[in-house]
């Protein structure tokens, strides 16, 4: 058995850098495209209705792991050159890109059917309703779903280490290799999960307890 | 009647107009003219169209049939009727509708920034102008849900008087309101009546429709059934379910 020294913990942190990055890739990708696949899927045109609800059911109904493994090698197949990094955050946004658009979906069917109507009373043209009128109040609406998908999906780039790469869990699993210790360093790497993913859930579902009250 | 609109050319025009929900004839072949300047009240039993017909005119629902025109634009569904027209038109629901997550002042000054693309600062004092109008300036940084029923319904009043329409249609603004606050958004309307707004108001507040009404129309299965004077409507009303609803409501008041 090898000690858990500077230079293992540094070996860790490289690994949740890598995995912070990911998520916030993810999100943010994910956000961007998420917002246009709820726009869509909440539009009067019955084809892109048709075309988002396809999607968002394919990433919902497979699991991330495979979505990684096709996007990774799909893009290969393609003749095109692109390292595991472009690759993987391809899929993570994807991936969060379904999962969003359908929480944001939901949210902007929550919005009251009178905001619409006032706004629409008042002239205001499609952009500027959903811009200023019902975003807003969806985003808002959608931020316990919104949040607690962030925590799952920083668990979820754990799965990133199938393609190579050394992610926080990957990590763990090298220094356990080493060092023979793996109930410790796996013990380490959980409690950094859970430092980063806790606050989140608490804050989220702190939020929603607040809106329930609120809605009363 | 406050003024007589009887030479005023006419602002709102339905011809024959039907609307179906689904197998559901929601109006039947209703026509009605209105003068500029006219006040018109708008009441019937719960169902019989009255919201229908209002939100038609400003094309928040659709018709099947007919012909609706407001100052000279016929509504024929095309994307620049529907903005024409509710450039015309103003709007306040039973449930007032304001956006809550803007303030009194964001609330007032955010179509006539977004449609008629009016700077902030013009926005901004014709917005001030309004709500002094209805007697809230001093709520103008609050938001909606910091206000009672009424002060919000005066806000959505001033809203839709932002876009400086021709028109206001009111849809049961009173309805969803506690009892005493009843009569300051009423006295809201009948000062906007006194100024000269072509107002088609349905409510059931018949001291309203005595004071401030040209016509009261009376609805019932989507059908206009009477119309006349308030003096001669209230005195004597010709339809049995006229005398029927009015005994109804007056038994309520
Ligand atoms: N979106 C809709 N889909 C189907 N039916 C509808 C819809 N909106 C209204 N209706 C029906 O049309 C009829 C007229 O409705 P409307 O809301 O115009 O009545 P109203 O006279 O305003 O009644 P109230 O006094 O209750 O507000 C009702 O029978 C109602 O059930
Ligand atoms: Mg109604």
């Amino acid at each position: 058995m090898g000690p858990i020294g500077e230079n293992e913990f540094f070996f860790l942190m490289q690994g949740l850098k890598w995995t912070v990055l990911l998520a916030i890739v993810g999100f943010i990708g994910g956000g961007i495209f998420g917002i246009l696949i709820a726009l869509l899927r909440t539009s009067k045109t019955k084809v892109a209705r048709t075309i988002t609800a396809g999607y968002i059911g394919v990433f919902q109904g497979t699991p991330l792991l495979m979505q990684l493994f096709v996007v990774y090698y799909g893009v290969a197949l393609l003749g095109i050159e692109v390292n595991a990094w472009i690759a993987v955050a391809i899929a993570f946004t994807l991936h969060a890109s379904a999962f969003l658009g359908e929480i944001w979906r939901g949210s902007i069917e929550a919005v009251p059917k009178g905001q619409t109507e006032a706004a629409n009373a008042l002239g205001l043209h499609y952009v500027s309703r959903m811009k200023d009128v019902i975003l807003p109040q969806a985003l808002k609406i959608s931020m316990p779903a919104t949040i607690g998908f962030l925590v799952q999906l920083i668990k979820g780039t754990s799965l990133a280490a199938i393609v190579g790469f050394i992610e926080l869990t990957r990590a763990g699993q090298i220094i356990s290799n080493q060092t023979y210790r793996p109930l410790l360093v796996f013990g380490i790497v959980g409690a950094i999960y859970f430092i980063i993913c806790w606050p989140l859930s608490h804050a989220g579902s702190g939020l929603e307890k607040r809106m329930a009250k609120a809605a009363r | 009647m406050l003024n007589s609109a009887k030479d005023q050319p006419t602002l709102i025009s339905l011809e024959d107009v039907q609307k179906w929900y689904g197998a559901f004839h929601a109006l039947k072949s209703i026509s009605l003219s209105v003068r500029k300047g006219e006040k018109i009240v708008l009441c019937g039993p719960s169902g019989s169209g009255k919201s229908t017909l209002i939100r038609c005119i400003n094309a928040l629902e659709t018709i099947e049939d007919g012909k609706i025109v407001v100052e000279g634009q016929v509504l024929d569904g095309s994307a620049k009727s529907v903005d024409a027209i509710r450039r015309e038109v103003g709007m306040v629901f039973q449930s007032f509708n304001l956006f809550p997550h803007m303030t009194v002042l964001q609330n007032c000054t955010l179509a006539p920034m977004r449609v008629r693309g009016t700077s902030r600062t013009d926005a901004e004092r014709l917005a001030r102008k309004f709500l002094e109008r209805v007697r809230i300036l001093d709520q103008a940084e609050k938001y909606p849900a910091q206000l009672s029923g009424g002060q919000q319904q005066r806000v959505a009043i001033a809203r839709a008087l932002c876009m400086e329409p021709k028109v206001m249609l009111f849809d049961e603004p009173t309805s969803a309101l506690d009892p005493e606050m009843v009569k300051e958004v009423l006295d809201t309307m009948i000062g906007l009546a006194r100024d000269g707004m072509t107002m088609i108001c349905v409510t059931h507040e018949m001291g309203f429709a005595r004071q401030v009404a040209d016509r009261v129309i009376f609805m019932a299965s989507g059908e206009i059934v009477e119309e006349a004077e308030p003096e001669v409507f209230f005195k004597s009303p010709k339809h049995e379910r006229t005398k029927t609803f009015l005994g109804e409501i007056l038994a309520h008041h």
